[in-house]
């Protein structure tokens, strides 16, 4: 059969230390794999790849046409790697299901009130005046009513839809590679599953299946490590600026009652990262005495002692954010990439036998911080092109340019075009109103409206010699925690023997060229304390990976300067556990 | 011959639990569901009597909620052949499922049941020996090893300080410690087959028991934190007071 | 009403958990006898008699009882228990073996490893791991409880020279269903990990898999067991069955040492049970000494030795 693979792991025989073990690692990668097939195969069960599925059952469902839909989702279940603000316009949910309410879906807090503060200092505020929020940051208002929700719950809810319409969705199942045959995709390959740390077959190995279809939907969401390939191996990102992304931190918390004041919204910018690094916070009151508090941090930062955690930990005590938490309880944590470079950054979103959809390619709309409606979409417009595909009787393994043109002519596609050109408008607006341009700059993300910024993030870093090194506060386990006990509230675990996911192209250069240049950013970059620098017995210093800590953010594939760090799936079911993040 | 599996829908084992700000019990909103991993033993073991040849039939049941389907497809994953569901929403404590299970004993008549020592949520480790005694069945609990020989179940049990090993007459009730088994994977297509076996619901009702329990939850809280102790300025300080003050060496 | 204790007992001797079971059984109330079952336990039944407090104790001597077997001397009690309000046992492989058992066939609920006492029907239990404290109410009129022998402080030996009057008991329950074939104890110098009395951890400050052998020598000396952080065992220092915490093993000893470790939430939740935690760190703000009992801030290298020389 001649078929091969995007290798996305660095393949384990160039690292072989002995015979033994190289032998061993042949045995696992030439096993033989049970295939199955079907008609569409989807990777990622968020709100992209939901959508499409249940457009693609519903269309069969109408066309009386039987219709294979099989989904695969890394995490042990439908919405436990789900993170997200969010706050949720629900235009493309209503396309999908106009019977929403009446099927219970989890939209139960409507937005009521916004606020959007500059903070000046780790105590001063500016509230800014509802006039001078640009149009995008408005949630309340308008013809769309926008809830505060949690996004792991609409996946969760998305997901009974898709499987009541008759979807095959199985999670703990991570996709590894992706099967290219004649230079088209024919779907992909499940991780193996009991493979000990140093790659042999121990008790219970299980292969993972090829799992081949006529077209293959990628959704994997920010930094998808198969979509990383696919964009590399069909360049997709041909004639675009390189992708922007940046990382989202987040908590929720229980307040107290008196606090709670249900579908309020606030958004601020400023202090702490100031001139650091652009980005944005938010904190909304959603359900259940539930707050959500959350700080993005553009990874175009250049300091290399910036931390985006301690970042968000010192946030947190600025009494506009205080005064909502203070007297509550953190009950879970988490971390998250966003792909947020926007139209000038959007890959071409198909391939032969597949598509690139949601956050996976870059369809998140940051002037309005949303990108699930649009993911949605993107899912949407998917499943309705690959159906008409394969309803007039295509075999597969084409490349869906209808899908582009369709697409293109989408309410999602027209918004991502008005925040691009909103983007110029901005800087224009900004000089008239000199002060007010500064903050509502900053609150959009700074450089991120942008037309065109060719520096990609891993670039941006500047010497640790030539920066001010930054020293954050003590946690004081009330409002601020350390990282490891955050972790601890992601509820995350790895099997631990397996092999690390983290791979590193070249195993000496953390110490060899980041260490000296740039004070190893790995450590501080990750949110979950996978990456430190310790003392081997000698005294040196020695590169550490806690694999078992990693929330899946992917920042580390993102932001290493050297591009040295690919994030590899590991076993299924691995990574955190959110509960309705 | 028939195996019986009873298994548990529990919090996941990788969650952390929070007590409900009202002390009434914890907060299982939004929280992650799973097999208690004890159960999942015994289905393992189960199986493995199936591929065996031991056994003829795996017949896996569960008292729960409806969403406590989700861990009987689990079970029918992983090679049960049927399931029972008996659907319920009250809190069940360990006799009451041990009445429920004994009635389905008594409709099934397997010739070995197979049970979690206990669940991670109450962590009881009750139901396999109250439904022992309900059935009048010899009991075989923490089982490490398990053998069906001449028409005999010899089991190996952990108790404390070692090992133990008895033999029992058929039927006979079996509970799973953590080395009996290391639990397989469910494979994909298993899992797809899983949907198309046989579930059957049942409610206390029809199976004519009451699952009310006589023992109350009255509080949850969390458990106190630990406070910080004193700070011992040498070696000798601190052996004199593990040995005069804590008592804890000799 | 009256409160019957199941003794507990290992070759022929009283173990110290019953002790710490009559000190529930007396914060309950009320008369108090002690229950010896096994074969050949004249010597047990008559160290359980000196036990303060104990107004009675009944012996089971036969066979059939030997080993304790669920099934006989669940049947057993079964017969004994209509005189009492309260059977009580040590939440010990027997007491969860037998207990159940006995409720279930006397048609009551049981009350598992309890850790307090609040009234003669209201008791405290771990739930979820120790990770909750669930305060439940029997309304049955028969309690059957098992009791978490460490939260209790044993009671001592009764100061009269007569200890309390030892009754046979002549019922022989048949058991045609539950044959003992072996028993096979540990004999291992070390304790395992899981149930040792006594663990002593190391973490990545002991900076190597050789440094580990400081703690298997006061290991040595005080019967314990050893456990890892896992940092430690990422780092290679020890093996993946060492490591202590909420992605290893739970343990909750009467006393644990950790050395080297500074204490992250996840090794926290495998120990914070432990009776008494001894913390060794030379930095004085490890958090691990937030939760220490006694904590000592040195340079392990110096302590370790020291520690084992005055052992």
């Amino acid at each position: 059969m001649a078929w091969s693979l995007i290798c996305s792991r660095p393949c384990p025989r160039w690292n072989g230390n002995s015979n033994s073990r190289l032998m061993k690692e042949l045995a696992v990668e030439q096993v033989e794999r049970d295939a199955m097939e079907f008609d569409v195969m989807i990777v990622g069960a968020g709100p992209a790849g939901l959508s499409a599925a249940c457009r693609l059952m519903q269309q069969a469902g109408e066309a009386g046409r039987e219709l294979t839909v099989c989904m695969v989702e890394k995490g042990s279940e439908v919405g436990a790697h789900i993170l997200s603000g969010a706050i949720f316009e629900p235009r493309a949910l209503q396309e999908l299901f106009p019977d929403w309410q009446e099927r219970g879906a989890p939209l139960t807090t409507p937005a009521v009130r916004d606020e959007v503060y500059l903070l000046k200092d780790d105590t001063k505020a500016w509230k800014l005046p509802n006039a001078l929020v640009p149009p995008s940051m408005h949630n309340t208002g308008g013809e769309i009513t926008r809830y505060v929700i949690s996004a792991g719950n609409l996946c969760r809810w998305l997901a009974e839809q898709a499987e009541g319409l008759g979807v095959e969705i199985f999670p703990g199942f991570a996709a590894q590679e992706v099967i290219v045959e004649d230079g088209a995709v024919r779907g992909i390959v499940i991780g193996d599953m009991g493979v000990a740390a140093d790659g042999t077959p121990q008790d219970g190995y299980t292969p993972g299946m090829e799992l081949r279809a006529k077209y293959t939907l990628f959704a994997e969401g920010s930094r998808g490590h198969l979509g990383k390939r696919l964009i590399e191996r069909f360049e997709l990102d041909e004639g675009r600026d390189p992708q922007h992304y940046g990382i989202g931190l987040k908590e929720l918390w229980d307040i107290p009652a008196e606090k709670h004041q249900p579908g309020l919204i606030l958004h601020g910018s400023g202090w702490p990262l100031d001139k650091q690094a652009q980005g944005g916070w938010f904190l909304y009151h959603a359900e259940n005495r539930q707050a959500v508090v959350g700080l993005i941090v553009d990874l175009s930062y250049r300091n290399p002692w910036l931390s985006p955690f301690d970042e968000f930990q010192r946030l947190k005590h600025h009494p506009v954010l205080k005064h909502h938490l203070e007297g509550g309880e953190r009950v879970a944590y988490g971390a998250r990439a966003i792909t947020k470079g926007g139209l000038n950054c959007l890959p071409k979103m198909t391939f032969p036998g597949g598509l690139l959809i949601g956050c996976d390619a870059g369809t998140l709309n940051f002037a309005k911080i949303k990108g699930l409606h649009t993911a949605m979409k993107s899912g949407l417009v998917a499943g309705e092109t690959v159906f008409e595909a394969i309803m007039s009787g295509d075999e597969g393994g084409q490349e869906l340019s209808a899908f582009t043109a369709k697409w293109e002519r989408s309410w999602a596609h027209a918004e991502l075009e008005a925040s691009a050109s909103f983007g110029s408008a901005i800087h224009r607006y900004g000089t008239v109103l000199g002060g007010a341009y500064n903050f509502t700059n900053q609150l959009l993300g700074g450089r991120l409206p942008n037309l065109h910024d060719t520096t990609a993030d891993h670039a941006s870093l500047e010497p640790a010699a030539e920066c001010e090194q930054i020293v954050y506060p003590k946690p004081d386990g009330k409002l601020s925690f350390d990282k490891l006990s955050s972790v601890f509230l992601s509820n995350t675990n790895h099997e631990e023997n397996q092999p690390c996911h983290l791979r590193l192209t070249d195993p000496e250069l953390p110490i060899r060229e980041n260490l000296p240049r740039y004070a190893e950013p790995a450590q501080r970059y990750c949110p979950a304390g996978v990456y430190e620098v310790v003392e081997d017995d000698h005294g040196k210093p020695r590169f550490q990976i806690n694999f078992q800590n990693c929330v899946h953010c992917k920042t580390c594939d993102i932001k290493d300067p050297a591009q040295n760090i690919t994030w590899i799936a590991p076993e299924g079911g691995g990574g955190p556990n959110y509960p309705n993040m | 011959m028939k195996v019986l599996v009873a298994i548990k829908r529990v919090i996941d084992y990788n969650v952390k639990i929070r007590v409900k700000s009202d002390h009434s019990d914890v907060d299982l909103t939004n929280v992650k569901m799973a097999m208690n991993p004890f159960c999942e033993i015994a289905v393992e073991e189960a199986v493995r009597l199936k591929e065996k040849g031991v056994a003829t039939e795996v017949v896996v049941v569960t008292i729960g909620p409806k969403a406590a389907q989700e861990q009987l497809r689990t079970a029918l994953a992983l090679g049960a052949d049927r399931a029972i569901h008996v659907e319920t929403d009250l809190r069940v404590e360990s006799l009451g499922a041990a009445r429920a299970l004994a009635k389905i004993v008594e409709e099934q008549q397997p010739g070995l049941v197979i049970l979690g020592k206990q669940a991670i949520d109450t962590d009881n480790n009750q139901t396999g020996q109250m439904l022992a005694a309900l059935t009048g069945l010899p009991q075989g609990t923490f089982a490490s090893e398990v053998a069906v020989e001449d028409g005999r179940l010899r089991v190996t049990r952990e108790i404390d300080g070692g090992l133990e090993t008895l033999e029992l007459t058929l039927p006979a009730i079996v509970t799973t410690d953590l080395r009996l088994n290391e639990p397989r994977y469910a494979k994909l297509p298993d899992i797809m087959k899983a949907k198309k076996k046989p579930l059957e619901v049942r409610t206390p009702a029809d199976l004519g028991v009451e699952l009310a329990s006589r023992i109350k939850l009255l509080k949850v809280e969390p458990p106190a934190e630990r406070q910080a102790g004193i700070k011992v300025g040498s070696v000798d300080e601190l052996i004199d007071k593990l040995k005069n003050e804590a008592k804890v060496i000799s | 009403m009256s409160i019957l204790v199941l003794a507990e007992h290992h070759n022929g001797v009283l173990a110290d958990a019953t002790a710490h079971v009559v000190a529930a059984a007396r914060q309950i109330g009320g008369e108090l006898h002690v229950l010896v079952v096994g074969e050949g336990v004249a010597a047990i039944a008559e160290a359980a008699s000196k036990l303060d407090g104990v107004g009675r104790v009944l012996v089971a001597d036969h066979a059939n009882y030997a080993h304790l077997l669920a099934e006989p001397t669940a049947a057993l009690m079964a017969q004994l228990a209509d005189d009492y309000g309260h059977v009580l046992a040590a939440a010990s492989t027997t007491g969860k073996n037998v207990l159940p058992r006995l409720a279930a066939l006397k048609g009551v609920g049981q009350i598992s490893e309890i850790i307090a006492v609040q009234g003669v029907d209201t008791f405290k239990r771990p739930i979820y791991a120790g990770n909750a404290i669930a305060t439940v109410q029997s309304e049955d009129t028969l309690k059957v409880i098992t009791v978490r022998a460490t939260a209790f402080d044993a009671v001592a030996a009764t100061q009269s020279d007569d200890g309390a009057a030892i009754e046979a008991i002549d019922f022989v329950a048949d058991n045609d269903q539950s044959t003992f074939i072996e028993e096979q104890l540990a004999e291992s110098d070390r304790p395992e990990l899981g149930s040792a009395k006594v663990v002593i951890s190391g973490g990545r400050g002991m900076g190597s898999r050789e440094n580990f052998q400081l703690l298997e020598r006061i290991a040595d000396k005080l019967g314990a067991a050893i456990g890892a952080s896992r940092a430690a065992v990422d780092a290679g220092f020890a093996p993946n069955d060492m490591q202590v915490g909420q992605t290893g093993k739970i343990v909750a000893p009467e006393l644990y040492i950790a050395v080297g470790i500074s204490g992250a939430i996840q090794h926290l939740a495998g120990m914070k049970d432990a009776k008494v935690i001894v913390a060794i760190n030379k930095d004085e703000d490890a958090p691990i000494f937030q939760v220490a009992d006694y904590g000592l801030v040195a340079d392990l290298f110096e302590a370790l030795p020291a520690l084992e020389r005055q052992l």
